[in-house]
């Protein structure tokens, strides 16, 4: 266990390296600097300011720079809001742009997989054609569109949740809802189909043999190795969350990462790309990673590592 | 003796798109305390349906149990409650599946999947399933129980596995275990192995088993007595010896004429010519005849009342009836 752990970790830096090195290629590569939309700024002050940034280096110096500041978790103070570092800011927005996404990411799972059991219970009844075709709306209506219905509607209209920004339980639910129903809808279906397969196995009738109660079976027997696959594309939805909250976040008012992640990119503001993209890449990867792990939780047959003589 | 279940006039069907199949047709048996049962016949004839009828549980919809009872000790099993039956489940009634590559949980270790059944309608502490466990495991000769209990599905062989099987449908002390094909999933080494421990649990536990299955070297080891099954009828009940030495139905003669013989040298096998009649619309006369060498014309058009051979044995045939033979006779010195 111990060396698959470390041989997931070396395997997680390479991966990082490679995100750092594609994005620090990418972002010297866009034409601009940060101070081109300045027109105040004389050839001097330019200079001075690439200086002080380092800009004025070889790229070379520039990418081990770089490294360094990630190596040191230093990114700098930030170009474009001056007297912020980039871990002020990612330290005031991550836990913001986190509880949204794990707001969502909960949301999503728990009443996703209810959800798939319901359809899968009622294979063929009103219950299951109802939520099914929940599922397809929710899967092809992009959250954008659903965030700017939500509003209209149930903020706007119905004035029964507040429009934007971040403060209460109450200015959850929208962003979380418009966020929550894609992923919802994905688990929603596959739980689903993945339970109609299993329910159909010799083992849930051998537990039913058993005379076992009906939740026990659904629960004990059937639920865990119909989630398999659900396990499997989590780390693909965690994905598509986390780039779901750069446009959420924006929609809503949310003073989250997304918000700076985007203005960064427009500003050409180097550090908090830098800062913004590493952190990013790293949560993802750590969440796939302990996908891996959870897998091989849910069904023993996957062993991370292989013991003696098996 | 005491007759553990009895099964009178069994109807199930199930409903499809294309119509309605009668699985089984009217099926009559019992079971005596302590005795094997086989029920024998080709694939698709309702064997396993009406096993799974007494545990009640086929898929409803679409399968239903349309008429007849299920007596098990002396209660009708098909009006009980589903929560009643639960409670009958596993307790005095068990089942053995046919695959147990198949039938464990891969998810959950032996243990849990042996003491769950046990945790549940018994209710005892954890201490006292895990000690009942290894008895278990012991009795179906698994060595190293308490190692093996923590194990998973996955870590045992498939005759280990149907031991493990065979242990879970017999934790709760139940008096009647029905195993589905036990066998067929198992090479034959291992077949021969298990086969032993059936006996050697009825032995201990004194059990009765209806054992199904449509391989007759199987039966004429472990059964006490048989019942051949056709096109969701059973046609001949007997002893092993009534079927095997004295079989009267034409289908019974021809599966025994179907099975390989190794005392024989260079004997051919004869295999029974045609295929077995088409359940969305069962024929009125007896199944049997349009494959039935010696059919009369009786045969396809009226089902033959059960005839009864001797004190074991009986036949559904027209030409063990004494109308039959009559009209045997008149045909013959017609010609």
């Amino acid at each position: 266990m111990l060396r698959y752990i470390l041989k997931r970790l070396l395997i997680m830096v390479i991966t990082l390296w490679i995100i750092v090195t594609l994005t620090f290629v990418l972002m010297v590569s866009i034409p601009g600097s940060p101070f081109n939309s300045d027109q105040t700024s004389n050839e001097t002050v330019q200079e001075n300011l690439e200086r002080h940034y380092n800009l004025d280096k070889p790229y070379h110096i520039q990418y081990l720079l770089y490294l360094k500041s990630i190596a040191t978790l230093e990114f700098g103070p930030s170009i474009k809001q001056p007297n912020q570092t980039v871990n002020d800011l990612l330290g005031r927005s991550f836990p913001i742009s986190f509880e949204l996404g794990m707001v969502t990411i909960i949301v999503a799972v728990i009443s996703g997989i209810l959800l798939g059991i319901i359809a899968a219970l009622r294979h063929n009844g009103i219950v299951d054609y109802l939520a099914m075709g929940v599922a397809v709306l929710g899967i092809s209506i992009p959250n954008f569109i659903l965030a700017t219905l939500l509003i209209q509607q149930l903020a706007v209209n119905a004035e029964w949740f507040p429009v934007a920004t971040w403060s209460s339980p109450a200015h959850m639910v929208l962003p979380v809802l418009a966020l929550a129903t894609g992923p919802m809808a994905i688990i929603a279906r596959l739980t689903r189909s993945t339970m109609l397969e299993v329910l159909t196995q010799d083992y849930i009738k051998m537990a039913r043999a058993k005379g076992l109660n009906p939740w026990k079976i659904i629960f004990k027997h059937a639920l865990r190795n119909a989630l398999m696959p659900v396990v499997t594309i989590m780390g693909t939805l965690l994905a598509g969350i986390l780039t779901g909250t750069f446009v959420i976040e924006q929609i809503f008012a949310i003073p989250g990462m997304g918000k700076y992640f985007v203005e960064s990119i427009n500003h050409r503001d180097y550090p908090v790309i830098m800062g913004t993209t590493v952190f990013y890449s790293s949560f993802l990867i750590i969440m796939l990673f302990l996908v891996d792990i959870a897998y091989g939780i849910l069904d023993p047959r996957i062993k991370v590592n292989k013991k003696e003589g098996e | 003796m005491e007759k553990i279940v009895e099964v009178k006039n069994l109807h199930v069907t199930f409903s499809t798109y294309g119509g309605t199949i009668q699985a089984v047709r009217g099926v009559n048996f019992y079971v005596n305390k302590g005795e094997t049962l086989a029920i024998v016949g080709e694939s698709g004839c309702g064997k396993s349906v009406t096993s799974n009828a007494i545990m009640r549980l086929i898929p409803d919809p679409p399968g239903k149990i349309t008429q007849g009872q299920v007596l098990f000790k002396g209660e009708d099993v098909t009006k009980f409650s589903e929560k009643k039956m639960r409670s009958i489940r596993g307790v005095d009634i068990s089942m053995i599946f046919q695959d147990p590559m198949t039938a464990l949980n891969p998810t959950l270790t032996i243990g849990s999947q042996l003491m769950e059944g046990l945790r549940q309608h018994q209710g005892i502490s954890s201490a006292r399933s895990k000690q009942k466990a290894i008895e278990m495991m012991e009795l179906v000769g698994i060595p190293n129980p308490e190692e093996r209990l923590k194990q998973y599905p996955h870590q045992f062989s498939g005759g280990m596995r149907q031991r493990i099987v065979i242990a879970i449908a017999l934790i709760c002390e139940p008096e009647l275990l029905i195993a589905d094909e036990p066998t067929t999933a198992l090479d034959v080494t291992i077949q021969a192995q298990i086969l032993e421990l059936f006996e050697k649990i009825q032995e201990v536990t004194g059990v009765s088993i209806i054992l199904i299955t449509h391989d007759l070297g199987v039966v004429a080891k472990i059964a006490d007595r048989i019942a051949v099954m056709y096109a969701g009828k059973i046609i001949e009940t007997g002893t092993k010896r009534d079927i095997f030495y004295k079989g009267q139905h034409p289908y019974t003669k021809g599966l025994l004429k179907s099975v390989p013989r190794l005392d024989v040298k260079g004997a051919a096998l004869t295999p029974i010519d045609g295929t077995p009649p088409d359940l969305f619309s069962p024929p009125a006369g007896c199944p049997f005849a349009p494959r039935c060498p010696y059919a009369m014309e009786v045969c396809n058009k009226i089902y033959p009342d059960t005839v009864q051979l001797s004190q074991s044995h009986e036949v559904n045939c027209w030409l063990q009836d004494e109308r039959g033979k009559r009209l045997l006779a008149t045909t013959t010195t017609k010609e």
